[in-house]
């Protein structure tokens, strides 16, 4: 069964990390990466463009409106995605605990409907 | 339903569900469809029929049969061969033995009390699948509307499938914190019917003893975490003096003013013995503790011979490990009475951040307050604590509380 991961970390709070901290977290998400890979979980994910790059669009009535920014602003920011293979919310819910920015911020987990 | 389907159904419901669930493969809408579908049919014939000497054993029969029909309709199989090996598997199951069933539960209760459950739906949940109560009688438990709770429980089984909650007793390291939620809830249940904001008796005896089974079941099947016993220990101390607790009107009798001849010492009796087992075993946690504190009130004959100095240390070692604001209320009961009124008013100062909007921080306040003979300060602390309560009966008493410091003041005028 399929899984999205949405990781939402403090987007400034991220900004103020030195070279090192940066450095040692790029580390811990390869390597956090490459294990879910090995173990058959990984199906897909990338970090995102900051929320300064976003751009929220609606279609209301035929009409496109465009704005820039994310739809709402948080405390948290959306910075990236996991979508992984598991057997069930408790896999989902350990794999989501180990992605590096679980310890500062917050990963929703969610079950991706079949259709 | 006529009573003794009543019984037969809240004996009965959870266990057969759990045997049904796991046929099913974990699908809990479609296993409890199946059970009340047995139930109906029970409703329907065992009156024409006469009763089956095992109903159990009748209903599981019956349900795991109507879980098997819904299951055949609903799943496309790939070939005649894969129809086979499915219903050659159900066949070899056969009746499981009651150490198996007790795995059925543990795994109901653990599922209920998932944590990606909303924790007012994992008692729902419990109450309704463990203990076979229905949404009127939980809602009515919990003074919401039925249709409250009856979407509140939908809501929660959606979950459990769509996300696909697993129907497992959790392993290893995740063991200890899935066991505390359970307790938690456990706990819940019980204080619900044991403080009770339900204006319902019945019903709030009924959580209590519906607690007190569900902790059966688990100190049984855990015996390796003795905090399940604690717990176990702590609510039939506590449930022993439901009858001396509230009087004829529905109002709040203090534990110093109970009748002690109404507490059931039978009861009392068993959760000592418990408790004392559960103290070899090894250092106690906070439910042991409590259940501690619980034992030493009840060994008192009279209000006067408690022994407040145990207990007041049991509430500092219960501190240490679940440091709480409401744990140092309690301990500051405790000191009122060990140190005085002006040393417990001085430890209560410090939880005014954390407990100032707390009816019971004021009340509590308030007596101690009134023991010093600072009787405008008591009078004052009792509205600020009225002005908080929620419980009819706590508020009667407050009010009554009130009233007689106001008889003093007004003489004194």
């Amino acid at each position: 069964m399929q899984y999205i991961l949405l990781i939402y970390d403090n987007e400034s709070a991220m900004k103020s990390r030195s070279q090192a901290e940066m450095g040692q977290l790029l580390t811990a998400y390869q390597k956090f990466t490459q294990d879910i890979v090995n173990k058959g979980n990984f199906k897909a994910g990338d970090p995102l463009q900051p929320t300064n790059t976003a751009t929220t669009v609606r279609n209301r009535e035929g009409k496109t409106l465009v704005t820039d920014g994310p739809f709402a602003e948080t405390k948290e920011q959306l910075g990236g995605y996991y979508l992984i293979e598991a057997k069930d919310l408790d896999e989902a819910i350990a794999i989501a605990a180990r992605v590096p920015s679980a310890q500062s911020g917050s990963i929703e987990v969610r079950p991706i409907r079949k259709m | 339903m006529t009573p003794g389907f009543d019984a037969i159904y809240r004996e009965h419901f959870g266990r057969i569900l759990a045997t049904v669930i796991r046929l099913t493969g974990g699908d809990f809408s479609l296993a409890e469809d199946a059970v009340q579908d047995a139930f109906t049919a029970a409703m329907l014939q065992w009156p024409a029929e006469g009763w089956p000497s095992s109903p159990r054993a009748w209903l599981t029969s019956t349900a795991r049969h109507k879980a098997l029909d819904r299951m055949r309709h609903q799943t496309s199989f790939a070939d005649r061969r894969e129809e086979l090996e499915f219903f050659l598997r159900f066949e070899r199951e056969s009746e499981p033995e009651d150490g198996s069933n007790m795995d059925e539960r543990l795994r109901l209760i653990f599922t209920c009390c998932h944590p990606a459950l909303a924790l007012d739906a994992q008692v729902a949940l419990s109450l309704q699948t463990l203990c076979g109560m229905n949404a009127a009688a939980i809602a009515r438990a919990f003074l919401l509307p039925e249709s409250t709770m009856a979407q509140r429980l939908v809501r929660a089984k959606h979950k459990i499938r769509r996300a696909r909650i697993p129907y497992e007793i959790p392993t290893g390291s995740a063991l200890p914190d899935r066991l505390e939620a359970v307790m938690t809830v456990i706990y819940l249940v019980f204080n619900a019917g044991y403080g009770g904001s339900s204006g319902d008796r019945l019903i709030r005896e009924e959580l209590c003893t519906e607690a007190i089974r569900l902790s059966r079941m688990l100190s049984s099947a855990m015996p390796i975490y003795p905090e399940t016993s604690g717990l176990l220990a702590l609510m039939l101390l506590q449930d022993a003096r439901r009858l001396a607790r509230v009087d004829a009107d529905g109002d709040l009798i203090l534990l110093e003013e109970q009748d002690r001849r109404l507490w059931d010492r039978a009861q009392i009796a068993e959760g000592e013995a418990l408790l004392e087992k559960t103290l070899r075993r090894c250092l106690p946690g906070p439910y042991t503790l409590q259940a501690a504190i619980a034992a030493l009130h009840n060994q008192a004959s009279s209000p006067s011979v408690t022994d407040w100095p145990q207990i007041a240390e049991l509430y500092a070692r219960l501190a240490r490990i679940r440091p709480s604001p409401i744990v140092e209320l309690n301990r500051s009961v405790a000191i009122a009475m060990v140190e005085g009124c002006e040393a417990a008013l001085r430890l209560t100062d410090a939880l005014k951040d954390d407990l100032g909007d707390y009816y019971l921080w004021w009340a509590t306040r308030a007596d101690f307050a009134r023991r010093l003979n600072r009787l405008e300060e008591a009078a004052e602390a009792y509205r600020e604590a009225l002005s908080r309560v929620s419980n009819g009966a706590e508020r009667r008493f407050l009010q009554r509380r009130l009233d007689a410091l106001a008889v003093i003041l007004n003489g004194h005028k």
